[in-house]
């Protein structure tokens, strides 16, 4: 992949969804970039999920893990749910050896499961305050 | 250990960090490296990268292919004349930062490679050798 002079990555929304499709060998800079604007994003379109794709990502090492930790723990503070989906076996054995764990990241094989975990996520919150709001009626 | 071909590279930007990758990616896999082997080696190779461009204010990698009997080998050494690392012991310590990373450059590149090796003293640079066989 030569294609490291992209400045940006794309988030595309979806629904209550923002999907990032990481298909570029990330620098420091484009990674801190992305942190920033899919922050940015979820505030501003209230987003209750959060899609990562890296099945692109020949390699994580702990600068892009921290970031992955990062966006996770910054969206769930702004009330969304984060599945990072697509990562390589050999990726994961590296990650773990380098002392990277994700603890707290949700992760899914596939787009599609992904998807799942965030519907399911969105419908148990909402089932919950249906539930808080028919105990307030009472 | 009879070296096949080597060249030098040079670390001054966050790009170069990811052209290191690249060009190790291509060598791992001239050694023949399998795949999980390869990324470790990517991902020591990122860590120690980094390293010298953040900390070391930049310098070189030197890369050599290597041959041992029948055996190959990929030998990276990143060098800097930077400020050097005052405490080794701390530095090789999992989770100890001075740069606001995770803290597991230096100790989990250590943990992707066969060899490793450092040579360091205040004001005089930082020398980090990794090497990894098929």
């Amino acid at each position: 992949m030569s294609m490291g002079n992209v400045e940006r990555i794309a988030i595309l929304r979806m629904g209550p969804f923002l999907l990032v499709t990481i298909q570029v060998d990330m620098h420091d800079q484009l990674a801190l970039t992305l942190q920033d604007d899919l922050t940015a994003k979820i505030e501003k379109t209230g987003a209750k999920g959060v899609l990562i794709d890296i099945s692109a990502l020949d390699m994580v090492d702990s600068f892009i893990g921290r970031m992955i930790g990062n966006i996770s723990s910054m969206s769930r503070i702004l009330d969304a749910h984060t599945v990072v989906v697509g990562m390589k076996p050999a990726v994961a054995i590296t990650l773990v050896e380098l002392g990277i764990t994700l603890a707290g990241v949700r992760t899914a094989l596939t787009v599609e499961r992904g998807m799942n975990i965030l519907r399911a996520a969105i419908a148990d919150q909402t089932d919950q305050l249906e539930a808080d709001d028919a105990d307030r009626e009472e | 250990m009879p070296t096949v071909k080597s060249d030098t590279l040079s670390l001054r930007s966050e790009q170069d960090i990811v052209n290191v990758r690249q060009v190790v990616r291509k060598l791992a896999q001239e050694c023949g490296f399998s795949l999980v082997e390869q990324t470790k080696m990517v991902t020591a190779a990122s860590e120690l990268a980094r390293n010298t461009v953040t900390y070391g204010k930049g310098g070189d990698v030197l890369w050599e292919m290597l041959t041992e009997g029948l055996k190959k080998g990929l030998r990276l050494s990143f060098v800097d004349a930077g400020p050097g690392i005052p405490d080794l012991e701390l530095a090789l310590t999992d989770g100890w930062t001075s740069g606001g990373g995770m803290g597991l450059g230096l100790s989990g590149a250590k943990r992707l490679v066969n060899e490793f090796e450092i040579e360091t003293a205040p004001g005089k640079g930082t020398r980090v050798t990794i090497l990894r066989w098929k």
